[in-house]
């Protein structure tokens, strides 16, 4: 802590600031928001911020402050698991195809870029056709679409690798293709895929944010970022400005703070090989 | 020419990947059929009509029928608009296709220019400011910075009048300043990342070593920036600002949405939920084509840049 | 290089602001006596005018289309193609002389010929479930240049179905479905995907010509791009906006004309699943919802209460004393949860098309509001065609907030769909009595005693708590202060034909 507090990696510093301070206030939220965000006031509607609500109310009088603060828990929760999935599959597959290699190398990376190149909100109304409607379905939906980008950082550092002497010579001591994956070449490449997955990320926040805003994000059982942002710009025009302002503060702080994290991530990697 | 045809081979088979996953999605998420009938259909209309368009044939048979027509240069007919599909998306795609090169212009003037600016400047306080700018910029989701730019120039300073569409043959000047403001909204995500790019290479270039050695031979720093540097710093950026170029085609769907264009995006999306799968597969084929072939460019632009690359996939 | 190019981006700004500006030509349009109407749904179906399905098709395309009568303002129906229409003392034979001189949009004169053809190929492949059934046992026929329609038994409202069987030129019926003709005051000129619809006044209409000479339809799928569009002037006419939504507009440049959408808009209840089955269950669910401050939390308070499946424009029908049967309060909710054996309440989901703004609004504050009760609500958004296969033809559901619009007007519309036996009762509502006075109602022929029925009817809807409902939702008209002349129908339907400047 003291090392980073010294240290002249401003991103790291920054990143860590704001990052954190996100994380305390969702722990907050977890346990207490202002209101209760569910709340509606038929006599508070669109409210410009003052005393009893700091950032106003919305088009139901609910407070926008308790909402923010929930939205910005689910939405992290929903970036963290999309990553998650993406990261695990994207590894697996990566690995996989980066050390075999030939045909079946080919094959995965072809699959990858047929999900790529798949409209995101097919993919979400399939999802939901088969695994029925539910809060957070979206998980899956971007949480798939994040594997091929994860698979193809895996798999360059694979063929990589693949030709370095440690692996060669774990070869010829008759360890497992298996072994070689896991325990030989993958914390080899930890380093490669810390500053990816904060970039990953915080593509989450944006892609969550962009789905709910073409109706197929999370439900408005929960709050989150994306959705809140998209039913605010209705009322940006006229009504209440403040209410997508401080969504889109939250987002841009939210996103800002992690992409921070990420690069001070990457400059104190590079400063290490130095 | 071996890459050439291996490129080519890669294309068929994601293309043939992508089309079936599209038809096998329809089976799960369903035909156009109630759609076409409305609420008031009854269940022996619903089964008539679905014989009638042979949505009861093994999906393997009406896929190979689809592809050989598709091949044939036939797309189909779309099913809630009655209309031969080839009709509906092409002129959809030179909308989207002039939005995007648009917005990939701008990004390669605009981005090229702040760059070399930033990179060139002798005050730090501006330097760094131009940083803090940029980073929060990065950090606004595209669709949002769409909205702005509505507010603020359409709303605002009247510079342009928000959902006052006019097609290139009412008036071509009207057109590309219809999209201006779409354009600049795809663009300023991708500027503020390669000015950002170029700035942290340059930097990263001035200390390496060959540098250090042309300041000892007595270059000073705007010497070193122009001749040596930025060189070597600008090769990632076209090369990043190529593969955006395929990235902006997927910006283009929520961009059209905001500012009603009618794009080949807010085609995809209505026929998605009108399930008129003839044209979204149409649209999937066209988006899979761009994506595969912007990025062949891109790859076969790296050696024209820089010869140390060699093409050998 | 830097300044150089700055310079370069700032002219074309300017240069771009010139000519993208040229977009507010509100006078320009005023000159050329032409509108641009704003929709928010293109006209995404066939436009053959027996297969259109969509109501935003159909609001449009009767300015297109007519059938030998047509809906007056009013609610009454009207003379259109056919001079007048002379019915039997039995009320089983009409006979309808055709007006002469009138032109299809084509050229083409009318003649018995087009009618004959046009009543035929209706009944061959239109896709409204109620037509069928009016016209099973039906013969149409010619003399000299009378229709002759035989029924095979009275029907009253049978007037309101000829009024749906729009005329087109014989053997068109496949050209339509992309270029549409016919006799209306307006035709079909252009259409463009996604962009825009237009029309240009008909010379040759038969009745009083449109007043303005060229209407673009012009689509905005997305809410906040149609606000922002009407902001800046870019729209003379836009239907169905919210009061939300009109909250930052300009009154110095719109009048702002309010009405009601038309359509019931209700939490419709599964009757047939567990525990919607029971009527105490229902009631309690009515008990809990406070319509009022749906009203107000969605729409600042307007709309029409219904309590019952008929709206207020149907003054006929309308009986006042439903409306606030069930005056919200949680108590009485919870006392009858106990009753029926729910002390604790029980969980239920409320789906909402996710598409419908209205609906999905509606939809969050009842969660919140059975909440209140006891009632574990979960809100379901679906997507359109999702809500269409699986809530309402099958039948999956708990709960669903929706609107259903009545496609003519007679109340036989809006009740019948909640006879057992029909394939419209999506909620499985079942009651032998509620039955009988519908089938009673439609051969009665004494309009009172016929009223009367209808209105019995619909109180057992209400009674019964079939459905827990809600409005009939507010919509604002926001038209260009130099227009007017617009005119609000007992149906969905914008017509042009009135408005001028």
């Amino acid at each position: 802590m003291k090392k980073i507090l010294k240290s002249d990696n401003w991103y790291l510093k920054c990143g860590i600031f704001i990052t954190g301070f996100i994380l305390i206030v969702i722990l907050i939220g977890q346990f207490w928001t202002p209101y209760d965000s569910g709340y509606m006031d038929g006599a508070a509607r669109l409210e410009g911020p003052s005393f009893a609500h700091i950032f106003g109310t919305d088009n139901f009088g609910r407070d926008i402050l308790s909402r923010v603060i929930e939205g910005t828990g689910t939405t992290f929760l929903v970036s963290f698991c999309i990553n998650l999935i993406g990261l695990l599959a994207g590894t697996m597959i990566g690995a996989a195809a980066g050390y075999r290699g030939g045909l079946f190398d080919d094959l995965l990376m072809r699959i990858c870029d047929a999900i790529t190149a798949f409209p995101n909100v097919m993919l979400a109304l399939v999802i939901i056709a088969v695994f029925g409607s539910g809060d957070l379905n979206i998980i899956w939906v971007l949480g798939i679409l994040f594997i091929p980008s994860y698979a193809r950082i895996v798999r360059s550092q694979f063929v990589q690798q693949k030709s370095c002497n440690y692996v060669q010579m774990a070869k010829l001591m008759g360890a497992s293709p298996l072994r070689i994956i896991f325990v030989h070449i993958l914390p080899n490449i930890y380093s490669t895929l810390l500053p990816a997955a904060t970039i990953g990320f915080n593509n989450a926040v944006l892609a969550e944010a962009s789905m709910s805003f073409l109706g197929v994000g999370v439900s408005a059982n929960k709050p989150s970022l994306g959705r809140m942002l998209n039913e605010a710009q209705s009322f940006l025009v006229g009504g209440a400005p403040w209410y997508a302002a401080f969504v889109g503060l939250a987002i841009v702080l939210l996103v800002m703070g992690l992409s921070l994290l990420g690069e001070g991530l990457q400059k104190e990697q590079l400063r290490g090989k130095k | 020419m071996k890459f050439a045809a291996k490129k080519l081979t890669n294309l068929i088979i994601t293309v043939i990947l992508v089309s079936f996953l599209t038809f096998c999605a329809f089976q799960v998420i369903g035909d156009p059929v109630a759609r076409m009938l409305g609420a008031e259909a009854t269940p022996e209309k619903v089964a008539q009509l679905r014989e009638e368009l042979g949505f009861n044939r093994p999906v393997m048979t009406r896929y190979l029928e689809w592809a050989g027509n598709f091949l044939r240069g036939d797309m189909g007919i779309s099913y809630s608009y009655k209309l031969p599909v080839s009709d509906m998306v092409i002129p959809k795609l030179g909308v989207t296709v002039a939005l995007t090169l648009m917005a990939f212009v701008m990004t390669c003037v605009l981005s090229i220019t702040i760059g070399l600016y930033q990179v060139r400047l002798k005050s730090p306080a501006v330097d760094r400011a131009m940083t803090v700018v940029n980073q929060i910029v990065m950090s606004i989701p595209p669709f949002f910075i769409g909205i702005l730019l509505t507010c603020l120039f359409g709303l605002v300073f009247h510079l342009f009048t928000p959902g006052y569409y006019v097609s290139f043959r009412e008036s071509p000047a009207g057109f590309f300043g219809y999209l201006f403001f779409p354009a600049l909204s795809i663009a300023i995500p991708k500027i503020s990342q390669s000015v950002k790019m170029l700035r942290s290479r340059t930097g990263e270039e001035l200390e390496k070593d060959y540098i250090r050695t042309a300041f000892s031979r007595g270059m000073n720093t705007g010497a070193a920036v122009n001749y040596h540097a930025l060189h070597n710093a600008i090769i990632p950026v076209i090369s990043f600002l190529a593969v955006s170029l395929a990235e902006m085609l997927a910006s283009c769907i929520i961009i059209e949405q905001i500012f009603s264009i009618p794009g080949i995006g807010r085609l995809m999306l209505s026929s998605i939920s009108s399930r008129d799968f003839t044209v979204v597969l149409a649209i999937v084929v066209i988006l899979v084509l761009w994506v595969i072939i912007v990025n062949f460019i891109a790859d076969m632009i790296y050696p024209l840049i820089d010869p140390r690359i060699k093409v050998n996939r | 290089m830097f300044k150089k190019t700055v310079a370069l981006f700032l002219a074309v700004l300017l240069t771009v602001s010139l000519c993208a500006c040229g977009g507010d030509r509100k006078g320009d349009r005023k000159t050329n006596n032409e509108i641009v109407v704003g929709i928010s749904q293109d006209l995404g179906d066939s436009l053959n005018p027996y297969q259109m399905t969509a109501a935003g098709t159909k609001e449009i395309m009767t300015n297109v289309y007519e059938g030998l009568y047509k809906v007056a303002p009013s609610g009454d129906f009207i003379p259109a193609v056919a001079e007048d229409c002379i019915i039997s003392e039995d009320g089983k034979v009409y006979t309808f002389p055709l007006r002469s001189g009138v032109k299809f949009h084509n050229g083409k004169e009318l003649t018995v010929q087009d009618v004959l053809y046009s009543f035929k190929t209706c009944s061959d492949i239109t896709v409204d479930s109620s037509l069928p059934k009016i016209f099973e046992g039906l013969t149409v026929e010619s003399e000299g240049n009378n229709i002759v329609m035989k029924l095979s038994a009275a029907n009253n409202d049978f007037l309101a179905y000829v009024s749906l069987v729009y005329i087109i030129p014989e053997g068109y019926s496949d050209q339509a479905a992309t270029q549409p003709v016919g006799t209306g005051p307006y035709k079909f000129v252009s259409r463009s995907v996604q962009e825009n619809i237009v029309f240009e006044k008909f010379g040759d209409y038969w009745g009083n010509k449109a007043s303005v000479d060229k209407v673009t339809c012009k689509i905005y799928e997305d809410a906040s791009a149609l606000v922002a569009a009407i902001n800046a002037g870019a729209i003379d006419v836009t239907a169905h906006l919210t009061p939300d939504q009109i909250a930052g507009l300009d009154e110095k440049k719109y009048d702002f004309l309010e009405d009601t959408m038309n359509l019931v808009q209700a939490l419709y209840l599964n009757n047939a699943r567990k525990p919607f089955d029971d009527v105490r269950v229902r009631q309690a669910i009515c008990y809990a919802i406070d319509v009022d401050e749906i009203l107000d939390l969605t729409a600042n308070g307007h709309g029409s209460k219904l309590g019952t499946s008929i709206y207020p424009k149907f003054t006929k029908y309308f009986d006042e004393d439903l409306v606030d049967m069930y005056p919200h309060s949680v108590e009485k909710a919870k006392e009858l949860l106990a009753e029926a054996g729910y002390p604790n309440g029980f969980s239920m989901s409320v789906t909402v098309p996710s598409n419908y703004t209205p609906h999905v609004n509606a939809g969050q504050v009842i969660v919140q509001q059975l909440k209140a009760a006891g009632i574990d609500a979960e809100l379901k958004e679906v997507e359109w065609n999702s809500w269409l296969t699986d809530v309402y033809q099958g039948r999956d559901f708990d709960s669903t907030v929706c609107g259903f619009d009545a496609s003519t007007i007679t109340a036989n519309a809006l009740l019948s769909r909640w006879v057992s036996t029909s394939g419209k009762n999506m909620i499985g509502f079942s009651d032998p009595k509620y039955d009988e006075l519908i089938s009673k109602a439609t051969a009665e022929t004494d309009d009172a005693v016929r009223t009367q029925l209808y209105k019995d009817a619909a109180r057992i809807l209400a009674e019964d708590a079939a459905n827990a409902y809600i409005q009939d939702i507010a919509e604002i008209v926001a038209i260009n202060k130099d227009l007017s002349g617009y005119v609000f129908y007992p149906l969905y339907r914008i017509d042009f034909s009135t408005i001028h400047y």
